[in-house]
């Protein structure tokens, strides 16, 4: 008799069930659909949030800072030493520049998004930005150059440069007469 | 006289064999755009059940994506596998079309349409189900693969055995009716929503009364019993997705692959078609005699039987997949011994009322 009775009540109830399921799949055909149709509708981005950096190089002193927290080492900066007789300006910070920013080079496939770099920055010049959609073909379109010299300006910059301290030389030479160097041994690992 | 498309057609063309592919290529055109609707409907039906909203991107919400998707399909390289049965893999989706495009031979779509007026529709209808069975089988045997022969197995099971269920189902609907013509059952139910057979038929009420619950479970196996018909959720076993990667035709890429999409679709029409035309009213108008007449027939036709077709796909992206033993057990211990009753109440019910 239980057999009986389970075999009906296990028909009724499966039955039911799937009235059940219907009644809540119905309902939700009807619901607002939660889909944000991604390339003509975004979503806000999070205050705060970490995507590509972006530098203002105007305001870059070259202290090099950036490039020393960067954990995956994306950061690539060469300064050149400006020569006391080029004025490069002051940052918006006011803060003297006296470097020139020959690469400032960064590499966002290898970017973390930490955001460390931008910390030490005393001028505030590296920043995350908003841009997050920035992918491309190939690997190398991913290195953004940020540095606004040409190579003419940097080797003019670096000849100057090598012209300026070859006279400051030239003056030290002139105020401090050269040592004679010590006979003997001494001499000969400094020459080599 | 001309009462029929045929004869019409017959009178303009005066050729005998430009009738007959006029009429077999006319199903096929009405298969084609049927089934880019059908999937339009089935993708944007599954999407906002799950709260999402399918394809936004091609034309107005995406109305053209199942043109596209077909575009693509035929596009795509056909590939066979190296040690597959080249002959049987690439007949079987042939064969597995022919099968469920044989059926619409024998659907009344009007009152004026019928492709074949066969004495034995319906029965026609489930003679050419099981030629499917057979392009299943053969595709999941000559795949080469063993999720694929699998398929093939389960499938050729499902439908051997759910085919029970629909011919007993239509047992009862031809004690009523005393015909298996499906055009025939169609006129007996003409005249109103409360003359079709799933109200219990055109009988005085008190018939009608005593035949209602007989006829409304009939038809409610019928519609569980034609779902597994077309191997669609919960009675999906041969094609899944997730155990089998889509059973017997895990192998098939490219115009083969659209070919068993094409077939699927088909049979999902033909099945609609046959609950819709035995027990719905085919192509009578639900309100008498308003609305009726042999355009408005392909109109009520076709939309009941997109209806039904929508309450499968609403089925299908409800309920879990069923287990074997389950699907087993489904078949032979409920659908069957219940229609056996209900063979035996209305049998028991016509011989009384005469």
């Amino acid at each position: 008799m239980s057999a009986i009775s389970t075999y009906f009540k296990s028909i009724f109830h499966s039955l039911f069930t799937v009235l059940v399921g219907m009644k809540i799949t119905g309902l939700h055909l009807f619901k607002r659909s939660v889909t944000i149709q991604y390339p003509n509708v975004k979503k806000p981005i999070p205050e705060r949030a970490r995507n590509r950096l972006y530098v203002n190089i105007d305001d870059c002193i070259g202290c090099l800072q950036c490039a020393a927290a960067c954990p995956v080492d994306c950061i690539t900066i060469e300064t050149i030493k400006a020569t006391p007789d080029v004025d490069l300006g002051m940052t918006s910070k006011n803060t003297k520049k006296r470097l020139y920013i020959a690469q400032f080079d960064i590499d966002c496939a290898k970017c973390c998004y930490c955001g460390l770099c931008t910390y030490p920055c005393p001028t505030e010049c590296i920043v995350m930005t908003e841009v997050y959609e920035y992918s491309e073909y190939e690997r190398k379109n991913l290195v953004y150059s940020f540095a606004t010299m040409t190579p003419e300006d940097s080797i003019a910059a670096r000849r100057r440069l090598q012209q300026y301290e070859a006279e400051q030389a030239a003056k030290k030479v002139h105020i401090q007469p050269k040592p004679t160097p010590p006979s003997g041994t001494d001499a000969a690992p400094a020459t080599t | 006289m001309i009462e029929t498309v045929q004869q019409f057609i017959l009178a303009l063309l005066a050729n005998e064999l430009v009738v007959a592919v006029i009429l077999s290529v006319l199903p096929l055109v009405f298969v084609i755009i049927y089934t880019l609707v059908v999937l339009y409907t089935e993708m944007k039906v599954a999407a906002h059940i799950q709260d999402r909203v399918a394809y936004m991107m091609t034309g107005w919400h995406g109305i053209l994506q199942p043109i596209a998707d077909m575009i693509k399909l035929l596009l795509k390289e056909d590939i066979i596998p190296e040690k597959a049965d080249r002959i049987l893999f690439r007949v079987a989706p042939y064969v597995t079309f022919a099968g469920s495009y044989a059926a619409f031979a024998v659907l009344p779509f009007t009152s004026i349409y019928i492709g074949a007026n066969i004495h034995l529709g319906a029965f026609f209808l489930i003679a050419s189900g099981s030629i499917v069975v057979v392009g299943i089988l053969m595709a999941g045997w000559s795949s080469n693969n063993k999720w694929s022969l699998l398929g093939g197995l389960r499938s050729a099971a499902q439908m051997v055995s759910y085919e029970i269920p629909t011919a007993l189902a239509l047992v009862i609907v031809a004690m009523i009716t005393g015909s298996l013509n499906l055009q025939e059952i169609t006129k007996f139910q003409d005249g109103g929503i409360h003359n079709w057979l799933i109200f219990g038929g055109p009988f005085p009420l008190k018939t009608k009364l005593l035949l209602l619950p007989f006829t409304l479970i009939t038809f409610i196996i019928l519609f569980v019993a034609s779902i597994a018909e077309v191997n669609r959720t919960p009675f999906d076993l041969p094609e899944a997705e997730s155990e089998l990667v889509q059973g017997f035709f895990t192998e098939y890429s490219g115009l083969r692959f659209a070919m068993f999409y094409l077939s699927e679709y088909a049979n999902l029409f033909v099945v609609s078609a046959l609950s819709v035309s035995l027990f719905l009213g085919g192509w009578s108008s639900p309100f008498g005699s308003v609305l009726s007449g042999p355009v408005w027939g392909i109109f009520w036709f076709v939309s009941k039987a997109y209806v039904l077709v929508l309450l499968q796909i609403w089925v299908r992206w409800t309920l879990p997949r069923l287990r074997v033993d389950q699907l087993m057990y489904v078949s032979w211990k409920v659908l069957t011994p219940w229609l056996f009753v209900c063979l035996l109440a209305v049998g028991a019910i016509l011989v009384s009322v005469e």
